[in-house]
């Protein structure tokens, strides 16, 4: 059946509830190629974790928080990484790790929220979208009828970046769990717009990952006894359960350092990076590592200069990581111009957020990029094909 | 059926009848609502809206009243205080345990313990007085203030200091927003929450002066960054005595010079600048739109927020003026917004304790459950507070809320058993014995569904939805379902998880 006799068989009532999902579904859109968001929680401090260690400016700004020289571990003539992250030197060395310095956007908003809005919407700075970028990218491509869902949101916290009215997104804790509890939703059914129709749109949700979900996967990696390690655990059933998602989003919590922040900071990055270990040798065993694409993000980086209370303020661009089993490993974007802060001494930024989504979207998912994205950016060349 | 008789009430029709004039009659029609009964119906969307759930003698009672009456009736009967006896640590004198450099692996493991024990005793007492106070509103109220004026114990680190701004919080609950404003900035568990006990002259810590102007007054888009600074800098010195866990203002540490704030220029004091942002029109309108979307419906009237937010702010931001425009007004009452809010966890749990007269243990086993459903009293996730709304519930919190549900309903034997393997929650469950403790506690939950039941008027089921929900069920009941099975149905359905 051709797109046209589609719309006449089913007539113009249903078409706007139909067709969003089913009948143009993009077919070039590679959704076996997966995506694993990783979110650090209230702006992780890009400044220590990917050192300018050659900078003189650095150790200025930071008397208190700098990380030694001695304690760093060597990315190039410029940079390194915290001594926590040693867990990932391997898939440094192995050319499987991207480290991105720099991203960020124009105008950037310092408040937690709204700043995250904009990374989830990926809109401008002063600009509200309702939907989120992976929301709008599946409303133009959805993922196969077959798979369980577009996204797995791990934990119970917002869909932020698959947020979106055409958008089939699950939210678990834990898949088998899951699986048991899906009994109790309700068959869903029609309502106005609101809160009921929203409830009715997750009991579908439920229902249809349900199905295509099956039991426990049992792992010879051993996943770190944290909560990121956990949720780790928990992505890593989801992907074993081979029920088809296109994106699984995992988020470590506590990076907002006001105070204290070198034992903390040292603390979320070592269980980052041990997270990140587990979750390449779970990959592996599933035989995904080579079509997984893990990537990390946050609401911004933290201000260069640090304050009194041994931590750092909100900032704006920050360092972050993409690894997998087909990235080029190495250094993307800018190292931090420690010497030009903007009035409120925060860093410029050298890479938009936009170009990294630009490029899952067009090297990772074949996809235009242009109805997430709803601009050009140019792409990286951080992946294989 | 004789007895539904006392559950109709002709209103409707007049409403259907006069609905269909122009706007220029919607003064007298409000006039003439305003002067009729409530009539069950409106009288149970009004209790539920501002309580945890209605009782038929409850709704009996405020069906006879007009709407200026109900929520004078409201308003006049709000209590400041628990009618619940906190915890015996809470009245002790303050202790901020500190512990030597030196402190073994062992002493630190037993300080964390003794602060989660101390943080979980809490969170039970305040549950508890939800479950029993005689004015859920001033409950309602003070949890809604948690939530704007949020503080998480997961960074105080001081269940003492977040129990006093919990007792702040409900002695203003329902009483003036500039005077809470004023105590909130200067309370201990606060200033240390926002960073602000480290705002020092020397360099600033803006986390208070932002928040302060993004989420406690103005909102976002109604300040600049610049204004950010400037206010950081009238709050530095703002501190806590750590030895008394009192606010302490170090004079030393504060920035005696020239700050500008939204115009306004001068040696701005902390308290300045609130004055300054309470003078703003924009905070009145800001906070009668969050009380709108707790009370009202998800889209504030930006008409109607106007008008009942110039009546706030020109009554000195009384907060009961507030809430008796909003429950007061035609949209409070509008069926298109019955239904429209989704209960909050605690809602749900406290709601569904109240409805159905559960007899309780101590409420250990819903401090669990509530924060399984994302709602962890005294550690809200961010500053911000919960979102709430529709994004209470996703997949993974709806079957959570329907397996709750599930077991309160079921045989007793059966319920007993399962609530501690869920209990596997991020903050809480490291506490020792916490599971069988819940797991004890929960054992003497009872619900008696004959006592209950008699209540109502009959046993149909048609009567049992219209005192627990708020609109007809997704899915109707089979019209041979009547008692607890309708009971086990209804709490089953989505509608169930609206208010």
């Amino acid at each position: 059946m051709n797109k046209r006799d589609f719309l006449k068989t089913v007539g113009a009532a249903g078409v706007t509830a139909i067709v969003p999902r089913a009948a143009f579904a993009a077919a070039s859109a590679d959704y076996g190629n997966l995506l694993i968001l990783v979110e650090l929680k209230g702006g992780n401090d890009g400044l220590n974790t990917v050192v300018p260690y050659a900078s003189p400016e650095y150790y200025a700004l930071r008397p208190r928080l700098g990380i030694a020289r001695d304690q760093i571990l060597q990315l190039d003539a410029k940079s390194g990484l915290h001594p926590s992250l040693q867990p990932l030197m391997p898939l440094w060395e192995g050319r499987e790790l991207a480290v991105v310095q720099g991203l960020g956007y124009p105008n950037a908003n310092l408040s937690h929220f709204r700043s995250i809005e904009i990374w989830d919407t990926a809109s401008h700075s002063n600009e509200y979208l309702p939907d989120g970028w992976l929301g709008r990218a599946f409303a133009s491509s959805p993922a196969p009828r077959s798979y369980a869902a577009d996204g797995v949101v791990v934990g119970g916290a917002g869909l932020g970046p698959l947020a979106g009215s055409a958008t089939r997104s699950i939210a678990l804790s834990n898949p088998d769990q899951f699986i048991k509890q899906a009994r109790l939703a309700g068959p869903g059914g029609q309502a106005q717009p609101g809160a009921l129709r929203h409830i009715f749109r997750v009991e579908a949700d439920i229902a249809q990952a349900a199905s295509n979900m099956t039991g426990e996967h049992v792992f010879a990696t051993a996943f770190p006894n944290t909560p990121f390690g956990n949720a780790v655990r928990t992505a890593a059933q989801v992907v074993a359960t081979k029920a088809g998602v296109a994106v699984i989003k995992v988020s470590l919590n506590g990076f907002d350092t006001h105070s204290g922040q070198a034992a903390t900071q040292a603390r979320l990055l070592k269980d980052l990076a041990d997270g990140l270990v587990a979750l390449k040798g779970a990959l592996i065993e599933t035989g995904r590592w080579h079509s997984t694409l893990v990537a990390t993000y946050a609401e911004f980086g933290r201000r260069p200069r640090e304050n009194q209370s041994g931590g750092t303020d909100h900032g704006t661009s920050s360092a972050h990581f993409v690894l997998g089993g087909r990235v080029i490993g190495g250094m993307y974007g800018e190292a931090p111009v420690l010497a030009q802060l903007d009035g409120n001494g925060n860093l410029a930024h050298a890479v938009d957020f936009r170009q990294l989504y630009a490029t899952i979207l067009q090297r990772w998912w074949g996809l235009d990029p242009q109805a997430a994205l709803r601009a050009r950016y140019a792409a990286l060349p951080l992946v294989r094909a | 059926m004789p007895k539904r008789a006392r559950y109709r009430w002709p209103r409707h029709r007049h409403q259907r009848l006069i609905s269909v004039v122009t706007a220029l009659a919607t003064g007298l029609w409000a006039a003439a609502a305003g002067a009729a009964p409530l009539g069950p119906d409106d009288a149970r969307h009004l209790l539920n809206r501002t309580s945890f759930a209605a009782s038929p003698a409850e709704i009996e009672a405020y069906a006879r009243l007009t709407r200026e009456e109900a929520a004078s009736r409201l308003l006049a009967t709000t209590r400041t205080t628990p009618v619940t006896p906190a915890p015996a640590w809470t009245a002790e004198p303050f202790h901020w345990p500190r512990l030597p450099r030196e402190a073994t692996v062992q002493e630190r493991q037993a300080l964390q313990r003794e602060r989660r024990e101390k943080g979980l005793e809490l969170r039970s007492w305040w549950l508890e007085e939800m479950r029993v106070t005689p004015s859920p509103l001033t409950e309602r109220m003070t949890l809604f203030w948690h939530n704007h004026f949020v503080s998480s114990d997961q960074k105080v680190r001081s269940p003492q200091l977040m129990h006093r701004q919990n007792a702040l919080l409900r002695r203003q609950a329902l009483g003036n927003f500039g005077a809470m404003l004023h105590e909130v900035a200067r309370d201990p568990a606060m200033v240390i929450y926002l960073d602000n006990a480290s705002n020092r002259k020397a360099q600033p810590n803006e986390n208070f002066a932002r928040e302060v102007m993004e989420l406690f007054t103005l909102g976002e888009g109604h300040y600049s960054e610049q204004d950010v600074k400037e206010a950081a800098r009238a709050f530095t010195g703002w501190s806590v005595d750590l030895d008394r866990g009192e606010f302490l203002f170090r004079a030393l540490q504060h920035d005696e010079g020239v700050k500008t704030l939204l115009g306004r220029s001068g040696n701005l004091t902390g308290d300045d600048v609130l004055r300054t942002l309470l003078a703003h029109p924009r905070t009145a309108e800001h906070i009668v739109e969050k009380l709108w979307r707790e009370l009202v419906s998800p889209t504030p009237d930006p008409v109607e927020v106007k008008r009942i937010a110039a009546r706030f702010r020109d009554s000195g931001y009384e907060i009961q003026v507030a809430l008796r425009a909003l429950l007061t007004s035609n949209a409070f009452y509008a069926q298109v917004n019955r239904a429209t809010l989704v209960k909050s966890p605690v809602e749900l749990v406290v709601g569904t304790l109240r409805q159905f007269r559960f007899s309780t243990g101590e409420m250990l086993p819903f401090a669990f459950t509530v924060t399984q459903l994302g709602q962890n009293l005294f550690a809200p996730p961010n500053v911000k507070g919960w979102p709430g709304g529709d994004a209470w519930i996703n997949s993974s919190t709806l079957l959570a809320r329907k397996q709750f549900l599930e077991r309160m309903f079921r045989d007793d034997d059966v319920r007993l058993a399962t609530p501690a393997a869920q209990m596997n929650t991020k903050g809480i469950a490291a506490v020792e014995n916490g599971r069988e403790r819940a797991a004890r506690a929960m054992a003497e939950v009872r619900f008696n569904p004959r006592e209950w039941l008699a209540e109502i008027p009959t046993r149909h089921s048609e009567n049992v939805q219209r005192v627990i929900l708020a609109a007809a069920p997704a899915q109707p009941v089979p019209p041979e379902a009547e008692g607890l099975k309708a009971v086990r149905l209804l709490t089953q359905d989505a509608v169930y998880q609206l208010k």
